[in-house]
């Protein structure tokens, strides 16, 4: 009876139980909140985008032009960014540093988080819980040893001081997520696989790996972003400005004595960020079923 | 690779026994698995974190190993009326920006998870802040934020309700309420989603039943969303803590800890006498000093965990 019901009226089924409500309250309750929440979350952004198109007498004058918007665009700044500054070779020291520890951390994470997810092998429960423990060290409490450490290494200003470190907060992370993933891979399919005479290395590469492929792909941007936006590693181990990062290179290079050149400043804020925010939006759904299942578990 | 591809074949040599043992042993095979990651995670992370407690206990300087001097940069940071400054910033600072992230945080979840039309854009762009590199949109607040051309000092001028400039990031007060709130801006998308998780996963039955026996709309936040939602709140409020507590990035970027001290956090001090200062066996124990509170909030966290799991029966 319900169920005829319910397929009759699936208008109503789908809003689940917003049909109690009016019209002007879901407009003062929902909408209108909605509306300020995106205004203010994007307005930055914004910010930076006009910014970084405006003249320089623009940007200062209020009086005669309405800061909100630009009368005359100009891509001075981000020609002054790519040609006279080092922030072509920033973009690639990122690039190169992101993808490598991405991959590092990949790597090491998939056989961790098979092992302890699948092998079982004794202890497994408390070295779980010790990834878990060390995606909670925070950085900020491990840059001062590790610049010594680095420093006697002689990865002092080399980008293998990042691609090494970096790690350190990407492997749990991906570990983590990957355990969950790993999890939801029902165990019959790798019984079936053992049956068969499949070895341990085999049901990795040809059963388990496959069917996590969407698991694995948003590890990979989680660990890419997260790298890409890492910043007090970059900032305590690189000194020279061929080697420096977008982040620390468009903060220390950047920003000369007293004159601030707000324009290149926010068009290099603005072009660092365009390939997490491409990157992310291409995976967008990935990315918020992952994380959401990241936190459930 | 070569160690389990060797199980298929008929074992025959001492060699290839072992192989097979190996390979057929979960702790032997569990141990070789674990060892990429467990050998970078005890070199960069498990040694520097033993190094840094070593190195509060000595006077090291850049470029000068240092020697063991027991308990002086403590007595020394006692006394220090900087240090305790910072400690008050930053426990206001977590404080704060985390009941400020938890609850807009918590509102955007609610409107997010009201039938919308293009819901699943809006989910995408509220995450954009918190996609973003946190130093760059941090230069943006710098220019927002900026003495003489701040656009919000403008627009609150030309709306007419205020006559002059307002100077967020020179004065103590203000700088802190600019620091917070730009921090708040950048949770929030963190907060709102993974709250909305959350929510998605309370059965709408509840909610029909509650409606019902003639719960009003507050009850049913309170009685039936606010309990079903409490682990994973527990959850994201201690990561959002332990990220806000650690912040660096958004206070250098800002303030460099200044107008005199007044946003100086325990990581940006620690920096700025560490590594601008040179004082390494300082710095560390700077942030030796924020380990007490981290433990805190991972117990926090651990009981919350706790709680889910009675509240789940048990299982999972």
């Amino acid at each position: 009876m319900t169920a005829i019901e319910t397929s009759k009226r699936p208008e109503l089924d789908e809003g689940g139980m917003g049909y109690l409500q009016s019209v002007p309250r879901r407009v003062v309750t929902v909408y209108l909140p909605l509306l300020i929440f995106v205004i203010v979350l994007l307005f930055p952004f914004y910010w930076m985008t006009i910014t970084a198109v405006k003249p320089n007498l623009e940007m200062t004058d209020y009086a005669n032009f309405n800061p909100f918007w630009v009368v005359h665009p100009t891509l001075e700044h981000i020609r002054y960014l790519l040609f006279e500054t080092s922030y072509p070779g920033w973009l690639l020291n990122t690039i190169i540093i992101s993808t490598a520890a991405t991959f590092l951390s990949l790597l090491a994470a998939v056989f961790a988080a098979y092992a302890i997810e699948r092998l079982r092998f004794s202890g497994a429960r408390q070295v779980g819980l010790a990834v878990f423990l060390a995606y909670l060290v925070p950085p900020s409490i491990l840059f001062i040893p590790l610049s010594v450490m680095v420093f006697n290494l002689g990865l002092y200003d080399t980008p293998f001081a990042l691609i090494l470190t970096y790690p350190t907060f990407l492997i749990p992370f991906c570990t983590w997520l990957l355990m969950g993933y790993f999890r939801s891979i029902p165990f019959e399919l790798e019984e079936c696989a053992l049956i068969d005479g499949a070895s341990r290395w085999q049901i990795l590469t040809k059963i388990v790996l496959p069917l996590s492929v969407p698991g694995l792909i948003s590890a990979g941007i989680f660990a890419f972003t997260l790298s890409w936006n890492e910043f007090i590693y970059a900032l305590t181990f690189i000194q020279s400005s061929e080697n420096k990062t977008v982040p620390v290179g468009v903060l220390t290079e950047l920003v000369r004595s007293d004159v601030y050149e707000w324009g290149a400043l926010m068009a290099g804020a603005l072009i660092g960020s365009l390939p997490v925010v491409v990157l992310y939006s291409f995976f967008v759904e990935h990315y918020v079923s992952s994380m959401t299942g990241a936190v459930k578990e | 690779m070569a160690v389990t591809s060797a199980a298929a074949q008929p074992p025959r040599s001492t060699l290839s026994r072992i192989l097979t043992f190996v390979s057929e042993s979960h702790n032997a095979l569990g141990f070789g698995f674990m060892l990429p990651a467990a050998a970078l995670l005890l070199v960069f992370l498990t040694y520097p974190l033993g190094l840094g407690v070593w190195l509060g206990f000595t006077d090291a300087r850049i470029g000068r190993p240092g020697i063991f001097i027991g308990i002086e940069n403590y007595e020394y940071l006692w006394d220090d009326a900087v240090f305790w400054l910072s400690v008050f910033n930053t426990l206001l600072y977590t404080i704060s920006a985390s009941i400020l992230k938890f609850a807009l945080g918590l509102w955007l979840a609610l409107i997010l998870n009201q039938n919308l039309p293009f819901k699943s854009f809006f989910r995408a762009i509220v995450l954009l802040p918190w996609v973003v590199p946190t130093v760059l949109s941090a230069i943006a607040f710098w220019w927002i934020y900026d003495s003489q051309f701040s656009i919000l000092s403008w627009a609150l001028m030309e709306m007419g309700l205020i006559d002059h400039r307002i100077n967020f990031l020179g004065d103590p007060e203000n700088a802190r309420a600019s620091v917070i709130a730009a921090n708040v801006w950048r949770g929030i998308p963190f907060v709102a989603i993974t709250l909305l998780a959350g929510l998605q996963t309370i059965p709408q039955s509840l909610y029909e039943a509650a409606t019902l026996d003639g719960a009003s709309r507050w009850q049913l936040f309170r009685y039936v969303t606010l309990p079903l939602l409490t682990p994973i709140i527990a959850i994201t409020m201690t990561f959002s803590v332990l990220f806000t507590f650690t912040d660096f990035q958004l206070i250098y970027v800002l303030t460099r800890g200044g107008p005199v001290n007044a946003t100086h956090l325990m990581a940006t001090l620690s920096f700025q006498r560490g590594i601008s200062g040179g004082q390494l066996g300082e710095g560390a124990a700077i942030a030796v000093a924020m380990i007490p509170f981290l433990l805190a909030a991972i117990l926090f966290s651990y009981f919350g965990l706790q709680r889910r799991k009675w509240q789940q029966g048990g299982g999972d």
